[in-house]
């Protein structure tokens, strides 16, 4: 055990350095957030009907969304991209640790540190100057609090899978793009889920991606209740395991088929 | 002429070597038609819980959205090579470019023509047919010749970001994400009507860079929408011009930038 909290703790320190690149991603976000409340608030003013989400509730989901940019998986960590292709892998897979297990302590570490580097600095900022209110209750921050934590293991668990697929070069790559804005389009990332077609969101409420943004986010706006909590947490601890043993399988199938060239 | 055939020669080698990877090529240039589809459903979506935006119809947005990633496509895929320009400055790669008797902006440019972004193309120009039809628009020849005209200017628009982006690098060697942010935060914006924007929005996305001029203006005339206030009428006929204005200033730019250059060494 005392092998992976060393692995992230050097992997979060590492992070924690990319301070200009965090500088001008937050610019990058801050950008975005605002050209997005632009766009939802001419389509607001353009409707008088009752909507499932008040203007000031996508504002700050919208906010809080960009600043949890970075926790969702975007790609596969570029290290170990690099070691696939360059043959590497072979070696880590020497390594006297269990390497599902070491590529997912590396996974949290790559979506924890710039998550946390973007969000303390563009939180205030939006809250301060860009209309997002304060959480609903106590009790709904601290749930929301309990889900980023599920949102972050489910989201290292998916970027563990695409580093896996990646074992496929050709065609992993392929699909793990296509899981890519899956999840950036069913997270809610781009559009509130409550917004999507009413008969959506059933099949919204089985998949797992919102359990990345949209549950978390939705606890802070106290537009799902604290009292779900437990059920949300089950829904996303199971995911967490669906996700763990499709990346195992796939890491042993892998594993067979895998050939190092030499030189 | 002599350049353009170069261009050519480059851009065939490039693509016989994406053709290699054949699965691969189809897979990414699928994807890439997906993901960009995923991006027009966000604004159908929109379209539908809320009806319209501010008096403009779903196919209306559609001509926006389509017009600018089309040319947006265009740009990425022949001048990729400015994308990727600060690999070319840290390994050194610029040096040798700087020995060719070419144009060194015309070999950085087609050091790599991306191919996989005609899904992108594919999927702006479905769009564009389709609110085409369903605005039922009449093609007149000036019409015809204004949207060509719009789209090199946007070309040319995109051309001049992504080179400014690129001598950027001859002062920093990493890339800077201030540009980036700026090129698809534009396209985004250049999605929707400008009018939807906070005025400053507007002002900057028509003075400071000029992608309204060739998108917003032009394409309110092809739409037959009133053109905005304050604005002459006859000025959407003409600011796609601003694009290649834009284009002329950038390389100048960085004509400064090669010869400030200095070699990393590496």
């Amino acid at each position: 055990m005392s092998g992976y909290v060393a692995v992230f703790s050097a992997r979060f320190r590492t992070l924690l350095q990319y301070r200009a690149a965090a500088i001008a991603g937050l610019a990058t976000q801050l950008f975005w957030g605002l050209i997005r409340v632009m766009i939802f608030t001419a389509f607001y003013e353009s409707s008088s009907a009752e909507q499932p989400m008040s203007l000031p509730e996508v504002v700050s989901y919208i906010w809080l969304s960009q600043a949890m940019f970075r926790l969702l998986p975007w790609g596969v960590d570029p290290d170990i991209r690099g070691m696939i292709r360059s043959g590497a892998v072979a070696y880590e897979m020497l390594r006297p640790l269990d390497i599902y297990s070491l590529w997912l302590t590396r996974e949290i570490a790559n979506h924890a540190a710039p998550t946390l580097l973007r969000a303390l600095p563009m939180l205030p900022a939006a809250f301060l100057f860009f209309g997002m209110s304060p959480p609903a209750s106590l009790a709904g921050a601290v749930a929301c609090a309990a889900c980023l934590c599920g949102a972050l293991l489910l989201s290292a668990t998916i970027a563990t899978l695409m580093a896996i697929l990646m074992l496929w070069t050709v065609s992993g790559e392929g699909i793990g793009r296509l899981m890519m804005i899956a999840m950036g389009f069913l997270s809610g990332m781009f559009v509130p889920l409550p917004l999507f077609p009413d008969w959506a969101q059933r099949t919204l409420n089985l998949l797992p991606y919102r359990g990345l943004v949209d549950i978390p986010l939705r606890l802070y706006l106290g537009h799902l209740s604290p009292s779900a909590l437990p059920g949300l947490l089950l829904f996303q601890a199971a995911w967490i395991a669906a996700f763990v043993m499709a990346g195992r399988m796939l890491l042993v199938a892998g594993h067979k088929r895998l050939v190092v060239q030499g030189g | 002429m002599n350049s353009l055939r170069l261009y050519g020669r480059y851009a065939a080698v490039s693509l016989r070597g994406q053709m290699q990877y054949r699965a691969s090529f189809i897979m990414l240039t699928l994807s890439t038609f997906v993901i960009t589809g995923a991006e027009f459903v966000a604004v159908v979506i929109l379209f539908d819980r809320f009806g319209s935006l501010q008096g403009w119809r779903l196919a209306e947005v559609a001509m926006f959205y389509g017009a600018v990633n089309a040319a947006f496509a265009i740009a990425e895929s022949t001048a990729r090579g400015f994308d990727t320009f600060a690999e070319l400055i840290k390994g050194g790669g610029f040096d040798t470019i700087l020995l060719r008797p070419r144009s060194a902006a015309l070999q950085v440019a087609a050091r790599e023509l991306h191919a996989v972004r005609i899904g992108r193309l594919a999927q702006a120009v479905a769009i564009l047919i389709w609110a085409s039809m369903a605005l039922d628009i009449a093609w007149t020849l000036p019409k015809v010749a204004l949207l060509v005209g719009n789209l090199a200017g946007a070309v040319c628009l995109f051309y001049g970001l992504l080179i400014l982006q690129a001598t950027l690098c001859f002062w920093t060697t990493e890339s800077l994400e201030v540009l980036n942010t700026v090129t698809y935060g534009g396209i985004e914006t250049a999605q929707y009507p400008l009018s939807i924007y906070r005025s400053w929005f507007r002002l900057f996305f028509t003075a400071v860079v000029p992608l309204a001029c060739v998108s917003y203006y032009p394409l309110l005339q092809v739409l037959d929408r009133a053109p905005t206030k304050g604005l002459a009428s006859w000025f959407g006929w003409v600011s796609p011009l601003v694009g290649g204005v834009f284009f002329v200033l950038a390389l100048q730019v960085w004509r400064i930038g090669v010869r400030h250059y200095r070699s990393t060494g590496s």
